[in-house]
């Protein structure tokens, strides 16, 4: 059965994901599904937000666009090459306009590489420019994720605090000039005050290059100032999909809607109407039958334990899978 | 209402290759009976420190301590380490903010929840046994017989965080502090450890001390608030006074950056520029002044007091908000 009524047909769709499977090996002949069929389209200067618990399958399903994890089955078209076929070559130059940002800036970074190697290192590999080129190159970047060249660029990434190393993980991002950016949880590791600016220079960075982002995250709040569509994934798969706009309007999932209401707000006046979802996801090993979620769904009946709910479209191009979608 | 910790002019500060780094500098702090206080701060701003040093569980050689902390009576800065000792668990108890590395990897949930109780006290196997069934259950943790057997690695973020609430509180601290205990969480399960945490407060009439980056964390959980920046308390006020009247530029910058579930849709975040001031190297004026869109030459000169205004708000700034004086904007 096919689950693509929310696919367009657009000819700007950059990335077009198909029925994509992703399952890891676990000792006792078991099986974990990670990413169980899962479709979706991202067209060109859009913000994709992936959103869901840990254990959802959204780092995952991002490792697996870029094939640094194999999927098990299914298609991934960007810009009309068929990333899963490619051979490893053709693979390598495809990923020069894909690049990831990863959640910890301070791992991600090579502790015995000066700043300036860091973000030369894809251009050296590529052989982009000589060596003066590629340093102006360097700098230019590095000014336009707000750091200082002539003082950071002898300095190694320890020297530095999660907000500039994220800033610095952006610049080598950057450097070979991609389409498409994958953000993998970037601010989750950081103070509040530091995680707007590090949003704020993805938004310019996203004008300034013609971004088109993918930006995975669990919280909502986050979400918010930065996406222009919402994906919200649940156990592997995909619960509801839709504008920025109409998934905070009006969520339709009942997962979305307990997301959306876990959020603390500072205003210690509001009155939390909680959606209540109690307990944890139940293990990928042995996904619940029909509906994954019907196990902390308030709303579910035994159609959910039998059939499983396929996309379907509830408002202008606001796509939910549940039976009973919230009105 | 009686004080259960005070805290008077406590410092404390590390030797570092780089000089002395003073991380809390003079903080003063009464926390009354069964209240429950948010401190808030940006990481660096001190408050773990201080909180660790309230607790006395900075030891270090290149740590000192300085001034008064007063718990449920007891000079808790004057006593031995052993006396102190005494204290945690019964009198005192902490959560860490790293549920996955604070429990033990190798040993059994059960053998974990049942050491307080035997050391602590003094039960027989067999009574710390059903008295840890009954702290499982207390933070609702499902087959809690099943629980005992398993080992940490098993389990959850979220479980393991209620394995450290129910070892917190497994001999009925009187005071509990919990550092950024939702931090490493998902939005869904630190909603279920917050209201668990408040639950339990009210149930077994516990002081707490929620110590967190998150002024949403701290806006629903908490009667009041005392904002940290560079080592020094620079607001405190009751909850519901503080977020409806900050006086703080810090404070109102902190809360304006909060990616906020009500604003617009890809609207453009306010963000507060630069960084904390080098902790061993402080500026003479106000710590935040470098980074104030209100600050005045004053700011940078002159090391601003802790006033008291109405309704025992207090605040460290020359030139508060929501006061008469005007103020140019640089």
């Amino acid at each position: 059965m096919t689950n693509h009524a929310h696919l367009r047909k657009d000819s700007d769709v950059l990335l077009r994901v198909e029925d994509l499977v992703v399952e890891f090996k676990v000792p006792g002949n078991k099986v974990v599904n990670a990413v169980s069929s899962v479709s979706f389209d991202v067209k060109e200067g859009e913000t994709l937000a992936v959103v869901g618990e840990s254990g959802c399958g959204k780092t995952t399903l991002g490792k697996a666009l870029l094939q640094i994890q194999k999927p098990k089955s299914g298609n991934v078209r960007f810009e009309g090459n068929e990333l899963t076929s490619l051979s490893k070559n053709d693979l390598r130059s495809a990923r020069t306009s894909i690049q990831m940002i990863f959640q910890d800036p301070i791992s991600s970074l090579d502790p015995r590489m000066t700043v300036r190697q860091i973000v030369e290192e894809p251009l050296w590999i590529w052989s982009k420019g000589d060596e003066n080129e590629r340093l102006e190159k360097v700098k230019t970047l590095l000014n336009n994720v707000g750091l200082d060249p002539e003082l950071v660029l002898d300095r190694k990434s320890y020297e530095f605090s999660g907000g500039q190393c994220q800033r610095i993980s952006i610049a080598r991002s950057l450097a070979l000039e991609p389409k498409m950016l994958i953000c993998d949880e970037p601010v989750s590791a950081l103070d509040v005050s530091i995680q707007a600016q590090i949003l704020n220079l993805l938004n310019d960075m996203k004008d300034r290059y013609g971004l088109t982002l993918i930006f995975i995250s669990h919280d909502l709040s986050v979400v918010k100032a930065i996406s222009t569509r919402i994906m919200v994934m649940y156990l592997g798969k995909v619960c509801e999909i839709g504008t920025t706009e109409s998934i905070y309007a009006k969520p339709a999932h009942h997962y979305t809607a307990a997301l959306i209401s876990s959020v603390p707000v500072p205003d210690p006046t509001h009155k939390v109407e909680r959606t209540p979802i109690t307990g944890e996801p139940p293990s990928p090993v042995d996904p619940p039958s029909g509906c994954r979620f019907r196990t902390r769904c308030p709303a579910a009946t035994e159609l959910c334990a039998t059939e499983e709910p396929m996309l379907r479209e509830v408002s202008d191009g606001q796509f939910v899978a549940c039976h009973y979608p919230r009105a | 209402m009686s004080s259960i910790l005070k805290l008077e002019n406590l410092k404390v500060r590390f030797s570092t290759h780089r000089g002395q780094l003073e991380a809390v500098r003079g903080v003063d702090l009464d926390i009354q009976v069964g209240t429950s206080i948010g401190i808030v701060g940006e990481s660096g701003s001190g408050k773990t420190v201080m909180s660790r040093a309230a607790m006395g569980l900075l030891t270090g050689s290149n740590v000192t301590r300085e001034g008064r902390v007063t718990f449920d009576g007891k000079v808790l800065s004057e006593m031995s380490r052993e006396d102190v000792r005494n204290e945690f668990g019964t009198g005192m108890a902490m959560i860490f903010q790293d549920p996955m590395t604070a429990l033990n990897p190798v040993r059994r949930i059960g053998s974990q929840l049942q050491e307080s109780l035997r050391v602590r006290l003094g039960m027989s196997r067999k009574e710390a046994r059903a008295r840890s069934i009954e702290l499982l259950t207390l933070v609702r943790i499902p087959e809690p017989k099943h629980m005992l057997r398993k080992f940490p690695s098993q389990l959850s973020g979220g479980m393991r965080q209620r394995i450290m609430i129910a070892i917190a509180i497994s001999c009925n601290p009187k005071l509990l502090f919990a550092d950024e205990p939702t931090t490493a969480l998902d939005v869904t399960v630190q909603a279920q450890i917050l209201e668990l945490l408040t639950d339990l407060r009210k149930r077994l009439n516990m002081t707490m001390v929620l110590v967190t980056h998150d002024l949403g964390v701290v806006a629903g959980n908490t009667d009041y608030v005392a904002v940290m920046y560079a080592g020094e308390i620079v607001e405190q006020a009751p909850t519901t006074e503080l977020f409806a009247n900050m006086k703080m530029p810090y404070t109102e910058a902190l809360f304006k950056s909060i990616p906020n579930i009500q604003m617009k849709a890809g609207s453009r975040l306010p963000v507060i520029e630069g960084r904390l001031p080098d902790p061993t190297d402080r500026p003479p004026g106000c710590g935040f002044a470098a980074r104030c869109s209100y600050a005045q030459d004053k700011c940078f000169t002159e090391h601003p007091e802790l006033e008291v205004a109405k309704d025992g708000h207090l605040y460290r700034c020359w030139f508060p908000l929501g006061d008469s004086v005007p103020r140019k904007v640089s």
